[in-house]
């Protein structure tokens, strides 16, 4: 896969497509971006995924020119944006709402933006034509916007806004109309799409799956500012906060006091139980506030007493929430914890050998779980 | 994106500046001392006395509220009753001639409308007067209550009924004590609509009526051919006020109830 | 039961009060003016049996619309009818169509205040507010004393009892009706297909023409019928702000009908009227059927 070649942000050389440089933008008195900085990459797929009301939406808008910040700069290819209005720019945008003309059939509504272009019949006819072709819609040409599925909406729309061939597309939530099904297999033919036209593509989510999955690198946002930027993997597994570490996934979080031992770093959570043993490259400082951040897949569940994990501990099982391809056990310690493990169910209608109010064991590695300041 | 820009600030001015302007000219023309009502000659209520102390206006006044009083009331219940068998009584023959001499009198030139009752008046030999200007004002604004109450109607979900059936209501217990109150807005704005239009008209009253009844517009018209008169802007000065205070306040009841509504479902939202 | 009797009720007094009228005008209309009361013949003579029906339709004519033809004062006031109302319609577009385009545009929560401004003279009594005009408009009136203080004139214009006041009473009356409906179609459109528009290239005029107006099309279509169709058979404004050069049909029924007591060619000339009618009606239920359907 291209993928794990594919890293511009970490060549120094490379010239970034987009740029903001501190900006800020305020309604009245509420701040929706906090002096924000951050590159974005040509032929990237970058996500920017938080709650609504984080600022998101607010970025994206001010790409597309509809907003104008209220300090600081956007530079798109070099270009100072300040003065140009949205209908100058090579920035297409796909809207949540899709917001397809009602009035004009699928192949006007593609064909709208080449015709303000003033290009020849035959370009034009051409182009859509080959528009309707990527997002397989040929068949439904003559068709108004209220006579298709909601499916082919969405592809109308995307082909409609790829058909200016922007050197950015901006998607607002775009798949957030679709149903779960028709969404996941959506997500890939949109990386299919951005791969062959190799636009760059911005979108806004507050669906973390959905970033994981289409992106090459996940901005998490809450208030206003950019919490982390990341490729899937490592947001997932390297969260630098407690506050990214919950958006994304499923954690279990512990909080407590930091014992620097080394590499190693021992918390102490709890009266009478033993420290969580962890491995870090974060320094901290003996007896400072620290989170200890598990994952429950990372978390083993058991009814004898593991030998040689690192960390240990007993419990009661709570809860069980049965998923099909996995369980999660939810366990309680004695503290009053409740941890959750899960466990995948690679065998089928194997004999459950633990149930509810069952005393258990859960344990982990020591670099099975992250520590973090904040 | 700020849409609303100086010019859609300069066309809301003069739009209402244009729909206002001419009555604010007549309200505060009605205070004028002079006879002429061009010329300002200071402060005076004299001409409301003058309007007070006017018999003839004063008798037009009481028949055109007896005349809109009824024949808004009759109006309402055919009214409502042709709204519900437009929306649920199904199909059944000529149908489709109801529902064209529901929509018909809507978009028929009144003199046309008024002509037409005239001639059936006479024909049948019936006298002109109150009774005849109730029958014409009812027969119209039937239509206009009946097409307010269906659009109501239509939205309205029938499984309500059909749960009050199966409670054990009768179809017309079902009418009475949950439909009824649910159009019950819609049956009020209907009559509202129908009592303004008895009191506006003018063309219909004037065919219609005999010498015996004489309406308000029938009054004011001929006054008015005569030309501008400061009675008759007293006059319609009064009509503007109890109109404009009817609107208003009718708004905010709306509008609290809206904000009832509203409350109400915040505080059923909040765990007991 | 019940049923029957929720639709015969209503059903039976349109039928009588709606219908059966309009059968004697058609059937008044085909008769000839007598010096009798009621002023017209033939009388159905119901004692005379079946001989009396046959004697009664073969009196029947189309005399008075044969009439109506040879006096050019009737289709010249068709025509000027149809010409007032089409000009008062296209200039009450104009005068609407900002106004609900700015109210549409307007904060959400000053929608309901503006709305209720826009309704607030519809209740008000229409006479009187063409009544409003007469004072502004005369010869004495405040818009010439307003223009003579500002010198843009030296004498007074004549306004009042001319074509140009009666246009001014028209659109003043009927704007609600334009504004409305045209309110409702442009309150309905999604800002995205704007902002839309505007990101595939579109100026801010460009994106009006190309996406405003197209969306808002059936609110301007029903605005134009509801002026234009009453307008047509108008009475009160030609007769209080219009002179003895403004013809409009409503006027010369009344005047056939009062005036004349020719109660047959008054009611030929309701008949001819209807027929004119009858075409913008049918488009414009047309139109609103299908706006329901695109709707629904």
């Amino acid at each position: 896969m291209s993928q794990t070649v594919f890293s511009p942000w970490e060549d120094p050389n490379e010239k970034p497509l987009i740029q903001f440089k501190n900006v800020t933008k305020r309604f009245g008195d509420f701040i929706a971006i906090d002096n924000l900085t951050q590159d974005i990459f040509a032929k990237e797929f970058f996500a920017l995924l938080g709650p609504s009301g984080c600022g998101k939406t607010t970025m994206m808008r001010m790409l597309a020119g509809f907003e104008a910040p209220s300090q600081g700069q956007i530079f798109i290819a070099g270009q100072d944006m300040a003065k140009i209005p949205p209908n100058k720019r090579a920035v297409n945008m796909m809207f949540q709402s899709y917001a397809l003309f009602p009035h004009l059939s699928v192949w006007d509504n593609i064909a709208f933006g080449l015709k303000r272009e003033g290009k020849d019949k035959e370009t034009v006819a051409a182009r859509v034509e080959e528009m309707l072709r990527l997002t397989r819609l040929s068949k439904f040409a003559k068709r108004k916007p209220h006579q298709i599925s909601g499916g082919q909406r969405q592809r109308v729309a995307l082909a409609r806004s790829l058909a200016k061939a922007p050197k950015l597309l901006l998607l607002d939530e775009p798949l957030g109309a679709l149903d779960k099904k028709l969404r996941q297999d959506t997500q890939f033919e949109l990386m299919d799409i951005q791969e062959i036209t190799g636009t760059t593509f911005v979108i806004v989510t507050h669906d973390q799956e959905e970033a994981m999955t289409v992106a090459s690198r996940v901005a998490v946002m809450d208030e206003g500012q950019i919490i982390q930027v990341a490729t899937p993997a490592q947001i997932y597994e390297a969260p630098n906060s407690v506050y990214v570490a919950d958006f994304i996934g499923d954690v279990n979080i512990i909080s407590g006091r930091a014992k620097p031992n080394g590499e190693k770093v021992a918390t102490q959570w709890a009266e009478g139980q033993p420290d969580i043993i962890g491995t870090t490259a974060t320094k901290f400082d003996t007896g400072q506030e620290i989170h200890f951040a598990i994952r429950p897949e990372k978390v083993a569940i058991s009814t004898d007493e593991p030998q040689d994990a690192a960390n240990k501990v007993r419990g009661k099982v709570l809860d069980i929430a049965y998923l099909g391809n996995i369980s999660t056990y939810h366990v309680e310690l004695p503290t009053g914890h409740v941890i959750k493990a899960q466990t995948a169910n690679t065998r089928r209608l194997s004999r459950r050998q633990i149930t509810w109010e069952d005393p258990v064991w859960i344990s982990w590695t020591d670099t099975a779980g992250v520590l973090l300041e904040r | 994106m700020k849409r609303f820009s100086w010019f859609n600030a300069t066309s809301l001015t003069l739009g209402f500046a244009f729909l206002y302007v001419p009555m604010i000219i007549l309200v505060f023309y009605s205070f004028n001392a002079s006879k002429l009502v061009t010329v300002w000659a200071g402060f005076s209520t004299q001409w409301y006395g003058e309007l007070f102390r006017n018999e003839e206006f004063l008798n037009a006044a009481w028949v055109t509220v007896n005349v809109a009083v009824m024949s808004s009331t009759i109006a309402t219940a055919l009214g409502t009753m042709a709204a519900y068998v437009l929306v649920r009584a199904g199909r059944f023959s000529g149908r489709t001639l109801f529902s064209g001499m529901i929509y018909a009198p809507l978009v028929m030139p009144e003199v046309i409308t008024g002509l037409s009752l005239l001639l059936l008046f006479i024909g049948i030999g019936l006298d002109r007067g109150v009774l005849t200007i109730v029958l014409a004002h009812t027969t119209f604004s039937m239509c206009y209550v009946s097409v307010v109450v269906s659009s109501r109607l239509v939205s309205f979900d029938q499984s309500l009924e059909e749960a009050a059936l199966d409670l054990g209501c009768s179809p017309f217990e079902a009418f009475r004590l949950v439909t009824l109150p649910i159009i019950a807005p819609a049956v009020i704005s209907g009559w509202l609509l129908a009592f303004t239009l008895s009191l506006d008209d003018l063309v219909i009253a004037s065919f219609t009526t005999g010498p015996s009844a004489t309406t308000l517009p029938i009054k004011i018209f001929s006054a008015v051919r005569l030309g501008v008169s400061p009675e008759i802007n007293a006059l319609s000065t009064i009509m503007i006020a109890i109109v404009t205070v009817g609107v208003i306040t009718a708004s905010l009841i709306t509008k609290q109830a809206a904000v009832r509504q509203a409350r109400d479902e915040r505080m059923a939202e909040r765990p007991a | 039961m019940r049923r029957f009797i929720l639709i015969a009720v209503p059903y039976l007094w349109l039928v009588a009060l709606f219908l059966i009228p309009f059968v004697i005008v058609l059937k008044i209309s085909l008769s000839d003016v007598a010096l009798a009361r009621p002023p017209y013949m033939p009388q159905l003579d119901f004692a005379a049996g079946w001989e009396g029906f046959q004697s009664f339709f073969a009196a029947l004519d189309f005399e008075n619309f044969w009439f109506l033809t040879t006096d050019d004062l009737y289709w010249k006031a068709y025509l000027s009818s149809l010409q007032i109302s089409l000009t008062s319609t296209v200039m009450t577009l104009l005068v609407g169509y900002p106004i609900a385009y700015a109210m549409a545009r307007a904060a959400p929560e000053w929608r309901p205040t503006l709305l209720m401004l826009v309704i607030l003279p519809f209740w008000t009594s229409f006479l009187i507010r063409v009544y409003a005009w007469m004072g502004i408009l005369s010869n004495e009136g405040l818009l010439n004393q307003f223009l003579l203080w500002l010198g843009v004139i030296n004498e007074p214009l004549t306004i009042l009892n001319t074509n140009t006041a009666v246009y001014i009473g028209i659109v003043y009356t009927y704007l609600p009706f334009m504004v409305l409906p045209i309110y409702s179609a442009l309150e309905r459109m999604d800002d995205s297909l704007l902002e839309a528009a505007e990101d595939l290239g579109c100026s801010r005029l460009s994106a009006f023409w190309l996406v405003t107006i197209p969306l808002s099309k059936n609110g301007i279509i029903a605005g134009c019928f509801l002026v234009f169709i009453p307008v047509i058979g108008e009475f009160v404004i030609p007769s209080l702000l219009g002179g003895s050069g403004t013809l409009m049909i409503g006027k010369v029924l009344w005047e056939e009908f009062f005036s004349n007591r020719d109660w047959p060619v008054a009611s030929a000339v309701a008949v001819i009227l209807l027929l004119i009618l009858v075409i913008p009606i049918i488009l414009f239920q047309r139109n609103e059927q299908k706006q329901r359907e695109a709707e629904g």
